[in-house]
């Protein structure tokens, strides 16, 4: 089967081969990249993070559906955390979403962190683009959303949501690692819950304090996702901000850095890798590594040298 | 780095999900990223998110002795869909004299309880394509 010709078709199959070659860095990886890239920039990409427990795939679900019943298709990629001990993970968004399953207008792909360094945002950015190919209207990423490599992940997105439950105790800590700065939309879930209202006073005082750098003042909406509840103010919310950036030449700006972005990601990534497998084959790699340990040279003086002989 | 993906599944009507709990946990200690899909599937569920997810391995789990008609159906159905590499393995309460005809239907092995963890892994690792 030609991947990409077949993806392009709308052949399910071919579309998660391609998102499986891209995971594992299969050699036709790149080659599909190249040739789907012409065929991308069309999907609005919204990204889903908040901490674990917070209701993020009850809530893509539900959101979902409410596109689904606008004619919209609908991709999802969602990613759970794989163990850095034994290299495995139970991903578990997508049993949240069982009642997608049998649409045929929604592609659900799960992945792990697979613990690389900052290499996820590149392979999730890239089956991103597998699915906006494929012609998805609206693509969800969705992730837990504790630290720096998420922050990475909503770069890949448009517009990005963050979801937070009431009573978790550390509601300042949350605001304070840095997701009120990454939050165009916030769904306070679970609102049935005993400190809802708080929230959402704590999250406004935290915003009026801020220095928002732009017009846009992230709005704030209570929803009981489970039961359906505020899934179309959400929508609408999301909408106003989709709107507001088209209007502004902000999502010109984002989608430039993005691309930039990916730019880096895939130049860093291939050429590191690169000389790495050659020094790995050639033996240099173990006796660089002996001379560093018994400090006859360090890790700079041996990449330096490398430096000056490529760019001879 | 390409990671092993496995797709546990409980078919049909049957509540009891402990045991493909505890296969599920086993199969992430073992490196491999497991998708658990939960309760109640019909086997088009089972077959279209294999398909989505592209796994190497369908690991289904069923008490209520419904596997002579479940199992070959999703396999039928992996196989429509062209996922014919996928390892179809099953477990639950299944008698002995019913593992032959699922063999032969296309189910790859049948890990009755008691079986250790480790059994299972051992046999995904030398059988998965």
């Amino acid at each position: 089967m030609d991947i990409v010709e077949e993806l392009l078709k709308g052949n399910r199959l071919a579309l998660s081969r391609a998102i499986t070659a891209i995971e594992n860095e299969y050699d036709e990886a790149m080659d599909i990249m190249k040739k789907l890239y012409p065929h991308t920039g069309h999907a609005f990409v919204l990204g889903i993070t908040g901490p674990p427990g917070a209701g993020k795939s009850t809530l893509t679900d539900k959101l979902a559906r409410a596109y689904r019943a606008q004619g919209k298709t609908v991709g999802i990629i969602a990613i759970d955390p794989t163990s850095p001990f034994t290299g495995g993970a139970i991903l578990g968004d997508r049993i949240r979403m069982n009642g997608l399953t049998m649409d045929e207008g929604v592609f659900i792909r799960s992945m792990g962190t697979r613990g690389s360094l900052g290499g996820l945002s590149h392979k999730t950015a890239d089956a991103v683009k597998a699915m906006d190919a494929f012609g998805k209207d609206i693509i969800f990423v969705e992730t837990v959303g504790v630290g720096q490599s998420e922050v990475d992940i909503v770069k890949a997105a448009d517009t990005t949501m963050v979801v937070l439950i009431p009573g978790m105790g550390d509601d300042i800590q949350a605001i304070k690692a840095g997701i009120l700065e990454i939050g165009d939309v916030f769904t306070i879930n679970k609102a049935d819950h005993d400190g809802a209202d708080k929230l959402v006073r704590e999250m406004n005082m935290m915003l009026d304090l801020d220095g928002l750098m732009t017009d846009w003042r992230p709005p704030i909406q209570k929803v009981i996702a489970s039961q359906n509840e505020g899934i179309t103010e959400t929508i609408e919310n999301i909408e106003k901000h989709f709107k507001y950036i088209s209007e502004n030449g902000i999502l010109t700006k984002r989608r430039t850095e993005r691309s930039k972005n990916e730019m880096l990601d895939v130049l860093h990534s291939n050429i590191g890798s690169y000389i790495t497998n050659k020094l790995v084959e050639t033996g240099k790699m173990d006796e660089y590594v002996e001379q560093i340990k018994a400090r006859e040279t360090d890790p700079y003086t041996v990449v330096s040298n490398l430096m000056k002989d490529m760019l001879k | 780095m390409a990671k092993v993906r496995v797709l546990v599944a409980k078919p049909g009507l049957d509540g009891h999900d402990r045991g493909a709990k505890v296969v599920a946990r086993a199969l992430r200690d073992a490196g491999f990223e497991v998708i658990y899909t939960g309760l109640r599937q019909t086997p088009e569920q089972i077959a279209e998110a294999a398909l989505q997810e592209d796994v190497n391995v369908v690991a289904m789990s069923i008490l209520s002795g419904a596997h002579p008609h479940l199992f070959p159906k999703v396999v039928n159905l992996l196989r429509e869909k062209g996922m014919d590499d996928v390892l179809i393995i099953g477990g639950g309460v299944i008698p002995e004299t019913d593992i032959p005809a699922l063999k032969e239907a296309g189910i790859a092995e049948v890990f009755t309880p008691g079986t250790p963890t480790g059994d299972i892994v051992d046999f995904i690792k030398a059988n998965v394509k």
